[in-house]
């Protein structure tokens, strides 16, 4: 086992644990903070992959901004200690239960696929650099990236008039 | 016009037309307007079929096709009319009874509101149009038109007087049994179609095709027809609705006796002749149902009071010899007997009809008797009637059935012995017929005896011309050992049963038999005439029957055994079906069906609870549906 | 590494994801679980690319478009959450919980 392989399988871990973390803590405040966690390693994996500018991305947009926006929202309205009340039990085994048939009946469907054996490369290749990634957001995909820029403003004046008193 | 032929359609347009007319009109038009509608287009049919029978008697045979009436695949059915001999005679038979039939109604029916009137009008030259149809078709289907019209019009006339339950009851007693017979004459055309591929007679009866069927299935054909020809002619089993079939007016009584109706089977099987002819086993079960249909409604009609009933089951009696000289390979011998049977039995029911008018409605001739002195015409027609039906020599009757007699004899002996002992129960019952009602005193109530009366000259004037036509009308048959080449009618239909002569075996007795036969049942007719006629004018049984009398009278419970046997049970099976299989079963899956829509969508409702948490959770839920489903189809 | 065990992973942490989503009331905390369940797909994301990358290795941007897609999605997500806590704030406010139960108006 090299030094990637083993790398791989602590961030792996590190992602499934948060990730569990978020859903099974009763604190909005500690599911903040696992999934900040998750990201971390989600990042992690990235770099791992030779993903720079998405890693980069990523811990600066989620778990810079987003995470903050969440952490902000969950301390203004006081909900950290608001428990949330455990009512209907069996809807949420039901819920549990859906969710692992989902991954088991994917896992099986991943069995027989051809795709499976290839390798994803590690390390090496340029194409996740900030360099490689700018020419082509610049030239292939510059008017999706003007656009996006039109979502954000709406997303904006969107939120803005929501948050708006009456 | 150069020839009438070209011109035949007009012979069943006409009464259709009257119909229509009377039909329509019967509100506005008076009753003569009616009576004068009704009866001219069935003259001008009349004149139209003598000039037909002109034609065809100088050797003109016509076939005529108006337009395709089916055309499926390669089975091509057209509308077509086939005027031969056979087709002639019957058309003469039809319009020409028919016309004085419907002379009689306009003073027979003449005491019924005028709109009843104009429906009877209309329902009579329905009647006799359906029935120029069914002898006119040139294939079985055409044919079949005609056979199911005069099964309607006989319902429609049987139950003219649909306000007594018992008559409707009558009329579908007439209209079902004829129903079954139907349904055979039904499979066997399919059967026709599904083997030869054509329903056409002259495409059938021809060597060529009859080869391509074999033995079994011309005997399955034949039997099935001729079930068919039992519904109609009232032969065994299903002859009881006829007797029943008195419910209508008098005239309608003769026209389904004499003219139409109960003789379509009797032409069906003539016209199919060569086919029963290659069916010998066929035509055994007809000679066999003929003379047991014969012998039985004889004696039935031996205890009889009803004076229509006793004509009604001698009309059975009557058919049953026809269908014995049918079996028995003599097909002129049936026609013939068609014929004259056609002129005194129509002559007997118009007879009867003018002695219920005089007696006001009474039916029952134990309450008659002495009638001679008051309805001279009518009493000595109806004598010449009784004459000919018996079979007294010199009278149609007798040379009609002296043929059928010699042809049954021909074929066994056995079947003459017994077709003579119907023929003389037919002269004892007719004779005992006449001796109550005319000879005696009167027995009525004294009202009646007041009321008495010869009827009008619309009544009389067709019983004179049919009792001349009873007298006279055997004289085209004179038989061979008579005088020789004197069968006229023989000769006539000669072409029609040419091809059957070929196939059957021939027994020519020689002459000194034929004249010891005609001679024997001659003398035993006579004897048995006079013991009946001296019995019955001076002491009439008035007595109500007792022993096997009383079993003749109640019909030997034939109406009481089908009842028991085939009524009750259906009834029984149909409000089975209605009360249960209806309304627990159709109706309660009806209802269920509804039920548990309503139920389902009520527990459905709670499905869409508005909980995003359960949208969800159906829609991961579908998610793994989906894949499970598309991983299994894989594979 | 193979790509199953990215796979592997991907799905899990969608999976985990999707209970959340399907056991929590917590609307926030249903909202963080759609931001992972995203997250797994934008690492599953990655990982083809860098496959593509490797197998169709003749172009230097061969598997470029589906990191840029990741980027894209980021920053739809980066809108999404906006307008979502603005949403959960209103929310709060109208009716003092975010319990997503209190979301049932669809019934009416």
């Amino acid at each position: 086992m090299n030094i990637t392989q083993l790398l791989f399988w602590i961030l792996t871990v590190i992602a499934i644990g948060s990730a569990l973390m978020i859903v099974t803590s009763k604190n909005p405040v500690y599911s903040v903070l696992g999934l900040i966690v998750t990201f971390f390693a989600i990042s992690g994996h990235y770099i791992l992959m030779n993903a720079q500018f998405l890693a980069i991305v990523n811990i600066i947009v989620y778990a810079g901004a987003i995470m903050v926006l969440f952490l902000f929202v969950i301390m203004l309205m006081n909900l950290s200690r608001a428990t949330e009340t455990l009512k209907n039990k069996w809807l949420q085994i039901v819920g549990a239960i859906a969710g692992s048939c989902l991954f088991l009946v994917l896992v099986a469907a991943l069995k027989n696929t051809e795709v499976k054996k290839n390798l994803v490369e590690m390390g090496t290749g340029d194409i996740g650099l900030v360099k490689s990634l700018g020419r082509e957001l610049f030239t292939t995909f510059v008017i999706p990236f003007e656009i996006s820029s039109v979502l954000f403003l709406s997303a904006m004046i969107g939120s803005v008039v929501i948050g708006k008193k009456e | 016009m150069n020839n009438v032929l070209d011109i035949v359609y007009w012979i069943p347009l006409l009464p259709l037309l009257g119909c229509i007319i009377n039909g329509l009109g019967r509100k506005s038009l008076s009753k003569g307007a009616v009576g004068f509608i009704g009866s001219g287009v069935i003259l001008a049919s009349f004149i139209l079929s003598l000039w037909v029978f002109f034609q065809v008697r100088g050797g003109n045979v016509h076939t005529a096709e108006y337009f395709p009436f089916i055309n499926v695949g390669n089975l091509k059915i057209p509308f077509a009319f086939q005027i031969d001999q056979l087709s002639a005679i019957w058309l003469l038979i039809i319009t020409g009874i028919g016309f004085l039939i419907h002379v009689y109604s306009t003073s027979y029916m003449h005491d019924e509101k005028p709109e009843h009137f104009g429906r009877y009008f209309a329902y009579l030259n329905l009647f006799v149009f359906s029935m120029l149809l069914l002898v006119m078709g040139a294939n079985f289907v055409i044919m079949f038109i005609g056979w199911e019209g005069v099964g309607l019009c006989s319902y429609l006339l049987i139950g003219f007087w649909f306000k007594k339950k018992e008559y409707s009851k009558a009329a579908n007693k007439a209209f079902i049994m004829n129903r079954v017979g139907d349904l055979a004459f039904l499979i066997a055309l399919f059967i026709l179609i599904s083997k030869l591929g054509t329903t056409t007679f002259s495409e059938i009866f021809t060597p060529a095709s009859l080869a391509k069927l074999s033995a079994k299935e011309i005997s399955a054909i034949t039997l099935l027809l001729f079930i068919g020809a039992t519904g109609k002619s009232a032969q065994i089993p299903l002859y009881t609705w006829l007797p029943d079939a008195m419910a209508g007016p008098t005239p309608v009584s003769a026209l389904i006796h004499a003219a139409t109706m109960v003789t379509a089977g009797i032409y069906m099987i003539a016209r199919a002749n060569l086919l029963f002819s290659m069916a010998p086993s066929t035509l055994n079960i007809i000679a066999i149902i003929g003379i047991a249909t014969a012998l039985l409604a004889a004696t039935i009609a031996l205890k009889q009071n009803d004076i229509k009933k006793v004509l009604a089951y001698s009309t059975v009696s009557q058919l049953g010899y026809m269908f014995l000289a049918l079996g028995s390979g003599a097909y002129v011998a049936a026609v013939f007997h068609v014929m004259t049977h056609a002129f005194f039995k129509a002559l007997l029911f118009l007879g009867s009809g003018s002695v219920i008018h005089a007696m006001g409605g009474e039916q029952d001739m134990r309450k008659m008797g002495g009638l001679s002195k008051y309805m001279k015409i009518t009493n000595l027609t109806f004598l010449l009637g009784c004459l000919a039906i018996a079979g007294i020599p010199g009278f149609s009757g007798f040379f009609s059935k002296d043929e059928i007699l010699a042809g049954a004899f021909a074929k066994s002996p056995v079947l003459y012995a017994l077709g003579l002992l119907g023929a003389l129960l037919t002269a004892f019952y007719m004779f005992r017929l006449y001796a109550t009602t005319f000879k005696g005193s009167f027995r009525g109530t004294h009202e009646q005896e007041h009321h008495l009366h010869e009827s009008p000259a619309a009544i009389t004037i067709p019983l004179i011309i049919l009792a001349i036509l009873s007298v006279v009308g055997g004289f085209v048959g004179v038989p061979e050992f008579m005088a020789h080449g004197a069968h006229a009618l023989s000769d006539f239909l000669h072409p029609i049963f040419k091809d059957s002569y070929a196939l059957l075996p021939v027994h020519e007795a020689d002459h000194s038999t034929e004249w010891g036969l005609a001679g024997l049942s001659s003398v035993l007719i006579i004897v048995t005439v006079i013991i009946a006629w001296t019995r019955f004018s001076k002491k009439p049984d008035l007595e109500p029957a007792s022993g096997l009398g009383k079993v003749l009278e109640n019909k030997w419970y034939v109406d009481e055994l089908y009842d028991t046997v085939i009524v009750k049970p259906l009834n029984k099976l149909g409000s089975f079906l209605g009360n249960v299989v209806d309304k627990r079963i159709v109706d309660g899956a009806v209802n269920g069906v509804g039920r548990l829509v309503r139920y389902g969508s009520r527990q459905l409702r709670w499905v869409q609870s508005g909980q995003t948490g359960s949208y969800i959770l159906m829609m991961v839920l579908g998610m793994v549906l989906v894949f499970v489903v598309q991983f299994f189809l894989r594979k | 590494m193979p790509i199953n065990y990215y796979i592997t992973l991907a799905l899990c942490l969608f999976a985990i994801g999707v209970v959340g989503v399907l056991t929590r009331r917590n609307a926030i905390i249903v909202f963080m679980c759609i931001e992972l369940m995203l997250n797994a797909v934008n690492l599953l994301l990655v990982a083809f690319s860098k496959m593509h990358h490797l197998t169709k290795g003749a172009a230097a941007t061969a598997g470029s478009d589906g990191q840029l897609f990741v980027f894209f999605i980021m920053v739809v997500a980066a809108a999404e959450v906006s307008v979502g806590l603005a949403i959960i704030v209103m929310m709060y406010r109208n009716v003092h919980s975010i319990n997503i139960n209190f979301l049932n108006r669809l019934k009416h």
